[in-house]
């Protein structure tokens, strides 16, 4: 039990996915500009990790190894285009602001990375728990950053507005930096800057 | 001498044990700063020499004190020249000085003291890197810009362009110019446009620079003549219009060898190359030479991109670097409808590629040695 615990916490600080594998950060720079699109792409690439991490698995002994690619592939589209479909119909405004990201998410290293790295070797319960703990390590990565962005770039988090109108007529003014890509990087590098001397510890 | 029997006198206080010691970096740094310290380095070999990095740096302070303070007088000139004012000069100069000192003063005291921060957590010395991009921080922003923004970009130039990649030394952009791109980008309203370059403007007065006018689709017959742009009375940002102060700060820092002759006119070169090109093909009208008097071109050629740490250190580099900065400095200008201004983001582009340039330029001269010893050696064997 303890083992599987460790499936879903490890990802989520010493071997994160985006932090210490740098693994799907092009998305982690294209949603992060607001929180609400942020969340609901880290929901979406978990349900979809732990989802095809699960059905690889439980496919892994009969999958060729010289077709694995093709398969694995073909299990996470139809994964994507199922969360694709949900979105569509339960959040229109949310997976508009995604676009085409959504559908990125096959091309989400992190997808393939726990697919080739863990679902192939491994049972499904581990499988779909290290999928769940490696969707979430990305999910909180991009909700610290985006948290930041939307903070500091509109003023607002979740779309409530969180400055009070006072800072503004003080003369505060929105950065328009944290808008732009750039910043994303930027904050993550900062992240893995944090957290990179307390592994070295360890 | 009382200053230097006062420190001695304070100096246990900061030594290890000492009740002061959590202060012992922000102690070190003043006084290095005041005077020449009396530490040698223990071990190893090493160059006796009258150049260290202080003398570097204060050359290079020495050599923008022209620039600032055409620029202190020329914010008092511009602010009442706005308002149709006849005032005295130093009412103009003074006017200037209360505008300038709080941006030097947030300026330093932002900087420094997160040098000192980092100096003290990695228990290194501060040194005097940070005093010359403290001093041409304010050199390149609009006299009128909010003081919490100085604040917030000296900060993020400082950190993110300098002590993530170890402090001085080891910065691979130049950090007054990141300090100005991270303005530029976040706060475009303040950075830009024809209402902020002169302080407290009066309203009805037209405060574009000349590249503002350009910009606007203005053409050359409605900029400034070409001696005011000289001699920089016009609206720009506070130490890049005088363009005679900037060639005494040029003159002096070739003088004392502290900046590259090679960069400076590879610089000129690129840009005149690029400019030749523009009017010939009939892209721009603009000749080439008012490129040389617009904006923060000449500054940033004498300043900015002579920046040793961050230019290419190879001879063949630093001309192809210099030359890379003057065109691309003229490409942003005349290609680019959004930003007026291509002088920092051209520099701060060839800094991100100066290692590779030096990089290819040892790697071709490696090849090109390979060549010759083969071909030496097929004779020998003859």
């Amino acid at each position: 039990m303890n083992k599987n615990l460790e499936l879903i916490t490890a990802p989520l600080r010493k071997t994160n996915p985006v932090t210490v594998l740098i693994l799907g950060i092009c998305s982690a720079l294209a949603v992060t500009a607001k929180l609400k699109p942020a969340l609901v792409m880290g929901l979406s690439v978990t349900v979809v990790v732990a989802l095809s991490n699960l059905v690889i698995s439980l496919l892994r002994k009969g999958i060729p190894a010289k077709i694995r690619i093709i398969v694995q592939l073909i299990v996470v589209a139809a994964l994507v285009i199922l969360v694709d479909q949900v979105l569509k119909a339960f959040i229109y405004d949310v997976s508009k602001q995604l676009s085409v990201y959504v559908g990125l998410i096959i091309t989400n290293c992190i997808v393939m990375g726990r697919l080739e790295a863990f679902a192939m070797a491994n049972k499904p319960w581990e499988s779909f728990l290290d999928g769940i703990g490696n969707g979430l390590g990305y999910a909180l990565i991009l909700v610290i950053v985006a948290f930041f962005r939307e903070l500091f770039g509109s003023g607002t988090l979740l779309g409530f507005q969180v400055i009070p109108q006072g800072l503004y007529d003080f003369g505060y003014v929105n950065n328009g930096l944290m808008i732009l890509p750039p910043m994303a990087l930027i904050i993550i590098g900062v992240i893995m800057w944090l957290q990179k001397p307390e592994e070295d510890k360890k | 001498m009382g200053l230097r029997k006062f420190i001695d006198k304070i100096k246990p206080n900061f030594e290890e044990g000492g009740k002061l010691y959590c202060f012992h970096s922000f102690f070190d740094a003043m006084e290095t700063f005041f005077y020449v310290p009396n530490k040698v380095t223990l071990n190893g070999a090493h160059v006796r020499d009258a150049v260290d990095m202080k003398r570097n740096m204060i050359y290079v302070l020495i050599a923008l004190i022209p620039c600032f303070l055409f620029g202190t007088w020329n914010i008092g000139y511009q602010h009442f020249l706005s308002h149709a004012q006849e005032v005295t000069f130093w009412q103009t100069f003074g006017y200037g000085l209360l505008k300038v000192i709080p941006l030097y003063l947030v300026s330093y005291i932002v900087g420094l003291g997160i040098e000192i921060v980092f100096a003290q957590v990695r228990k290194e010395e501060v040194n005097e890197g940070y005093f010359v991009t403290g001093f041409l921080i304010p050199l390149i922003v609009p006299a009128d810009i909010p003081l919490w923004m100085l604040a917030l970009a000296v900060a993020f130039a400082v950190i993110i362009g300098k002590e993530v990649f170890g402090g001085s030394g080891m910065n691979i952009v130049n950090p007054a110019l990141l300090a100005r791109a991270f303005l530029f980008f976040s706060y475009p309203s303040q950075m830009s446009g024809d209402n902020i370059w002169i302080a407290e403007k009066a309203d009805a007065y037209s405060g574009a620079t000349p590249l503002g006018t350009l910009l606007n689709g203005g053409g050359v017959d409605q900029l400034p003549s070409m001696m005011e742009m000289f001699i920089g009375t016009i609206p720009g940002s506070v130490g890049e219009t005088s363009k005679i102060a900037i060639l005494i700060g040029a003159l002096f820092l070739l003088l004392t060898g502290v900046a590259s002759l090679r960069i400076m006119l590879s610089t000129f070169v690129g840009a005149a190359a690029l400019g030749l090109l523009f009017t010939a093909i009939g892209v721009s009208d603009i000749p080439f030479y008012y490129h040389y008097l617009m904006g923060g071109f000449m500054f940033g050629a004498v300043f900015m991109a002579t920046d040793p740490v961050t230019a290419a250190q190879t001879n063949k580099g630093k001309v192809i670097y210099g030359f890379l900065i003057g065109a691309m400095a003229v490409l942003i200008r005349v290609a680019n409808p959004g930003y007026p201004e291509g002088m920092m983001l051209a520099i701060l582009l060839l800094n991100v590629f100066a290692p590779l340039i030096d990089y290819c330029v040892v790697a071709m001269n490696i090849s090109k040695r390979k060549k010759r010893w083969a071909k030496a050696e097929e004779r020998s064997a003859k």
